[in-house]
């Protein structure tokens, strides 16, 4: 009996091992999942939860319900993964031997990095949403909130999800229209970005909607400290933002183990092959999701074109055989932009995201890089296909691991070799 | 733009798209567009991010260039005023960072 060893039950490692299921033999083949928490947590509900829109039991299912019955769930801590023996050893003091290795442990906020952010003024008028219990404490305070400056900052790249800071922003926008203190209430980004975006036809086009909505913009800030005193953020460049509530997107990280098993870069994610999937160190060890160095957007929808990809490989790889599949990097995300509108944005590695219509060219349904209704529609069903679709594995219909240039509109030339 | 750039390709954001093309010249007048004049400090970096994007294919970000050169993230930040990461990597001749996917 043969064991494939997976890290971590958030998107990636669930859909991992429900695929798999379906592709190794039982006889031939143990699945063993490893994770130290039994909640899952939808993380894209994460930003409905301040404003209202979604409560905590919208974004919370039990882990082991998620996973298919034939797959071996261990809850506990990982203590130590050595690669080079094949083996994790667990808090429990379990040690699991293994044939191949998936790592899925994602990535992970740490306001201890920014100076100050963690003082007494922590969950009192300093928030995070990248957390269930920042998310659910940022609630109760806006409900009360009287407005003031609000002052949304992102620490440094890379960052789960990249466009849920806008999303936080034009959502702010449309709750204090709705509570009828907007104009009671500055909103600012402040971002180590040049404008709103990390790609430029999409930074331009998100960029005049945050101007629209009356939201400023300090760009090329990068965060030195909070100086709780004086309420102000201060970048290695001596500027200061005044706050009188920050909402932080604070530096994100790969999981703690990898960096204390040698494995991860400056920041704990593991380098990693970016079409393969595969560990550049070890054979036997992969990746899915935000665990590895692969230069795409950290974020479940990349997770999910991962899966194909990783899981025709890993196969060809137990046989002996080249590793054919090759992920190009392909991201697909909705942005809510509040007032029951939204934006969707298709991209990969090369191509960044362009106007057009997804996922059939021309009849939509959604519209690309622009705001409709649909594409809210969108993003609220999304809840239903990631929890009944995505998680156990399956396709979702019309769309394809491998990103389409179907009903995308190339503007310039240079755009298309961007 | 002066001669000595006149053969050197440049994508639309204004980084090098050929690192072989690169020599210390080169870098002297791009700094000088990005309003460095750059001194021995300032060489230290743009070795360090040439010799890192050999190996790597990529350009450092600022945390690797912090840890791999021990020069603070605070002083970087006076070398290279603003983005030190893109900065660096343009007059180092490199391609953009990948820290903003």
């Amino acid at each position: 009996m043969k064991t494939i060893l997976i890290l971590g039950a958030g998107t990636g490692g669930t859909m991992v091992a429900n695929k798999l299921v379906h592709r190794l033999q039982p006889n031939e083949w143990r699945i063993v999942v490893v994770d130290k928490d039994e909640t899952h947590y939808y993380q894209p509900g994460f930003l409905f939860i301040p404003f209202g829109i979604y409560k905590p039991a919208d974004v919370i299912k039990p882990k082991r319900k998620l996973l298919s019955l034939q797959v071996e769930t261990i809850f506990a801590e990982i203590e130590m993964i050595e690669p080079d023996k094949n083996r994790v050893r667990l808090s429990n003091k379990q040690e699991i031997s293994y044939d191949y290795l998936v790592v899925a442990t994602g990535s992970h906020i740490h306001a201890e990095e920014t100076p100050g952010m963690l003082d007494k003024a922590w969950q009192q008028n300093i928030f995070d949403f990248y957390t269930i219990e920042g998310a659910i404490k940022l609630s109760k305070f806006l409900e009360t909130w009287n407005g003031g400056r609000m002052v949304l900052n992102i620490a440094e790249m890379p960052i789960k999800c990249p466009v849920a800071p806008l999303e936080f922003l034009f959502l702010a926008d449309w709750y204090f229209q709705k509570r009828g203190i907007r104009n009671k209430v500055d909103l600012v980004l402040s971002t180590p970005l040049p404008g709103a975006f990390t790609k430029p036809q999409a930074s331009a086009m998100l960029g005049d909607i945050l101007e629209k909505k009356g939201i400023s913009i300090e760009p090329d800030f990068t965060i030195m400290e909070v100086d709780n005193a004086k309420q102000v953020i201060r970048s290695y460049d001596e500027r200061e933002v005044g706050y009188d509530l920050l909402v932080t997107i604070s530096v994100n990280k790969g999981a703690d183990v990898i960096g204390a098993s040698g494995m991860g870069d400056e920041l704990n994610f593991i380098p990693t092959n970016k079409h393969t999937l595969q560990t550049e160190k070890w054979e036997n060890v992969f990746i899915i999701g935000d665990a590895g160095n692969v230069p795409s957007s950290k974020a479940g929808s990349v997770a999910h074109f991962m899966l194909d990809i990783l899981v025709a490989n890993l196969l060809s790889h137990m046989k002996g055989q080249e590793m054919k599949t090759s992920f190009d990097g392909h991201a697909n995300c909705f942005i809510e932009s509040g007032f029951s509108r939204g934006i969707l944005i298709d991209f990969n590695f090369e191509v960044e995201p362009l106007p057009g219509s997804f996922p059939l060219p021309v009849i939509g349904l959604f519209s690309l890089l622009q705001e409709s209704f649909l594409n809210h529609v969108g993003k609220m069903g999304f809840k239903w296909i990631y929890w009944n679709i995505l998680l156990k594995g399956l396709d979702i219909p019309f769309v394809e691991s491998h990103m389409s240039m179907n009903g995308k509109k190339v503007l310039t030339k240079s755009a298309a070799q961007a | 733009m002066p001669d000595i750039l006149n053969s050197v390709s440049f994508n639309e954001e204004g980084f090098m798209t050929n690192p072989a093309q690169w020599n210390k010249e080169i870098a002297i007048e791009l700094a000088k567009q990005e309003g460095v004049q750059l001194t021995d400090a300032h060489w230290k970096i743009v070795e360090f991010c040439r010799r890192n994007a050999a190996t790597t294919g990529k350009s450092p970000t600022l945390r690797q260039i912090t840890n791999g050169t021990g020069i603070s993230t605070k002083d970087l930040f006076t070398l290279f005023p603003k983005g030190p990461a893109k900065k660096v990597a343009k007059i180092a001749g490199l391609g953009k960072p990948e820290g903003c996917v």
